[in-house]
């Protein structure tokens, strides 16, 4: 019998679980079907009395077993001491496969994990299966999204990492009678390198509204100027729906670098974006190609855009936008 | 403070051929500094406005074109480049990078503050070799840095960016610091600059000069392997183009599951 997959539950600053914990725990389960008895072990590290809150989300979400880490010092993130208490626990663990969000949390312990386990780490995951040799095969794209590389990993745990919303959870309306296993790790005589004197929550909400949102309408460089990306708040608000930007259009200040969607900015899955005045480079189209529909406006026919959308429009966003507001 | 900037070169990913394979056309293919590397400088070089003595030594690991990126690094300001060059250390993967550039910093620099590195590689992306580096030197590491605000006695202060929001954070030195795009203006290379990147002295290091065996570091010395790779696949759709406002809007309702 294997001795599993695990899968890091990720406590955010405001004490709730990552949805992508979920995301993940619903693809190890189908890679754990691949493998032989292989059980889906959740790892959670985070101040005491916080394990409680979430037992039924991971009943319902098919982990099999949870391991927690409850210590006064792991209040807030930070990186050497969540580390620790983390390569403790899989020590413990010896899970075959590490799965991690790729959160700015996610990139930052993963590596430390993989790195002091001496073992591989493949970051930014778009596919993960089982292989016939019963091994790992990441998929994650390089080159600026333009090449696919599948990854293996020579030692063991093999680790990868997995943008939010790749996956889809799976949630069970039956609870799993999942085991819950305190950990316990001393850190009373270790104090972390850093520091946080202070934290700022970002203002701009599209960040999580971007996850969940149903409808997103994304502004390129061809909406000119903030007035511009007001233009599109309004047409969003009008849908229901969220605002997202190109890079370039983040880089010239008219939207803020968390609305980015793209290789270096967010990855999306609305049922519908509608991308206004982006050209559709490679670098911004691996960030919304798995939405369901997609919906291009921009003026210049053969932009790129067009090849990745379902539905195109040829016309002067400045012309079209306004009249889509008034008619919507 | 005695900074250690390092730094990648990468293929310019905005400029990429496909052979008739669908594999990556290498040939002709421009060489860049990883953008990500010249915000890293970029802020190295604005703790040197700030400050006095401080000392920018830019690094790489890789064949030996890279001298290229180093001389470039240092036309923009960087003090000196010392490349960590073998035939032992290709096909590292991050974990291999990691140890090999971590055993040279151990045993050839040892007198160093301040580690930087730009967040993320645009060629490979994997945002990991710094955190390797930490991990392998046992120092603290903070990443998606934006700013670097104060330098004090034994500490940085730095202003972090997670999906979450800002942290000011506070990290003893010796630390690596991954930077993301920060507000800098872009440095251009001075005369000087490119005077004294010709004449400069490239400090080079190879295999026998760092206390590890060769199994240990290139390809050998990598967890991971790839073993396929493939274009990516584009999304299989026809575009119907539309001529009216009026269609559009009727498109718009129906995806969205309003009819009127
Ligand atoms: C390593 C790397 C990572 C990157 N990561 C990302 C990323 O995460 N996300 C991202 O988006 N980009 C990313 N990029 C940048 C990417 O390559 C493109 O440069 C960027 O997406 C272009 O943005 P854009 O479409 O807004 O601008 P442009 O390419 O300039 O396109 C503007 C479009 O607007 C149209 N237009 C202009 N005026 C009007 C009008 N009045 N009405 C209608 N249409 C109009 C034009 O026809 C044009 O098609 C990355 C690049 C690199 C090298």
């Amino acid at each position: 019998m294997s001795k599993g997959i695990l899968v890091w539950a990720e406590v955010t600053r405001e004490n709730y679980l990552h949805p992508v914990t979920f995301e993940l725990a619903g693809k190890a389960v189908e890679l754990a079907s691949k493998m032989d008895e292989t059980p889906v072990i959740g790892l959670l590290c985070s101040k005491p009395n916080l394990i409680g809150e979430f037992k039924d989300a991971f009943k319902h979400n098919g982990f099999d077993k949870v391991v927690y880490v409850a210590e006064e010092k792991l209040e807030e993130y930070k990186t050497d001491l969540y580390a620790q208490a983390a390569i403790d626990a899989i020590k413990t663990i010896d899970p075959e496969i590490i799965l991690m969000g790729a959160t700015t949390q996610g990139r930052d312990l993963a590596p430390r994990i993989s790195m002091s386990l001496h073992t591989g780490l493949t970051a930014d995951c778009t596919a993960l299966d089982i292989n016939e040799d019963g091994k790992l095969a990441a998929t994650r794209p390089t080159f600026g999204g333009q090449l696919m590389a599948t990854i293996l990993s020579k030692n063991s745990p093999q680790m990868a990492t997995v943008r939010p919303k790749v996956f889809r959870p799976n949630y069970l309306d039956s609870e799993k009678d999942t085991i819950f296993i305190k950990h316990g790790v001393d850190l009373s005589n270790k104090n972390s390198s850093i520091e946080i004197l202070d934290f700022k929550k970002k203002l701009c909400s599209d960040i999580n509204d971007l996850d969940s949102a149903d409808i997103i309408v994304a502004g390129g460089k061809g909406m000119q100027s903030k007035e511009g990306f007001d233009l599109l708040r309004q047409f969003a608000d009008k849908l229901g729906g969220s605002v997202a930007a190109s890079r370039t259009a983040v880089e010239l200040g008219l939207a803020p670098q968390q609305c980015q969607v793209g290789q270096t900015g967010k990855t999306v899955t609305p049922k519908l974006y509608i991308a206004c005045g982006i050209s559709g480079a490679l670098q911004h189209v691996v960030g919304m190609e798995n939405s369901e529909k997609i919906i291009a406006i921009n003026n210049d026919k053969d932009a790129p855009i067009f090849n990745v959308a379902d539905y195109g429009f040829v016309g002067d966003v400045f012309d079209v936008i306004p009249q889509l507001i008034n008619s919507l | 403070m005695n900074i250690i900037l390092c730094i990648k070169q990468v293929p310019d990913t905005t400029d990429i051929k496909w052979t008739e394979n669908n594999t990556i056309q290498r040939e002709g293919l421009e060489s860049v500094v990883n953008p990500y590397d010249v915000y890293a400088l970029e802020s190295a070089l604005d703790l040197k406005s700030r400050y006095e003595d401080i000392n920018i030594s830019a690094l790489t690991m890789g064949p030996s074109q890279a001298e290229k990126a180093l001389r470039k690094v240092i036309a923009l300001g960087a003090d000196k480049g010392i490349l960590l060059c073998d035939k032992k250390f290709a096909g590292a993967d991050t974990y291999a990078t990691a140890k090999t550039i971590a055993a040279a910093i151990k045993s050839k620099l040892q007198d160093y503050d301040l580690i930087l590195c730009g967040q993320f590689a645009v060629d490979g992306d994997t945002a990991q070799t710094g955190p390797g580096i930490a991990t392998f030197l046992d120092i603290p590491q903070v990443t998606y840095v934006k700013e670097i605000v104060e330098y004090t006695r034994g500490y940085v202060t730095v202003i972090r960016e997670t999906d979450e929001g800002l942290e000011k954070i506070r990290v003893k030195l010796p630390a690596v610091i991954c930077i993301l795009k920060g507000e800098f203006e872009t440095t251009r290379p001075t005369i000087n600059g490119i005077i004294r990147a010709q004449k400069s002295k490239i400090l080079k290091y190879g295999i026998d000069d760092i206390p590890l065996c060769p199994v240990e570091t290139g390809l050998k010395g990598s967890p991971t392997y790839v073993s396929r790779a493939f274009r990516a696949l584009k999304r299989d759709v026809n575009c119907k183009f539309i001529g009216d406002v009026k269609e559009l809007v009727q498109v718009i309702n129906s995806v969205r599951g309003k009819h009127e």
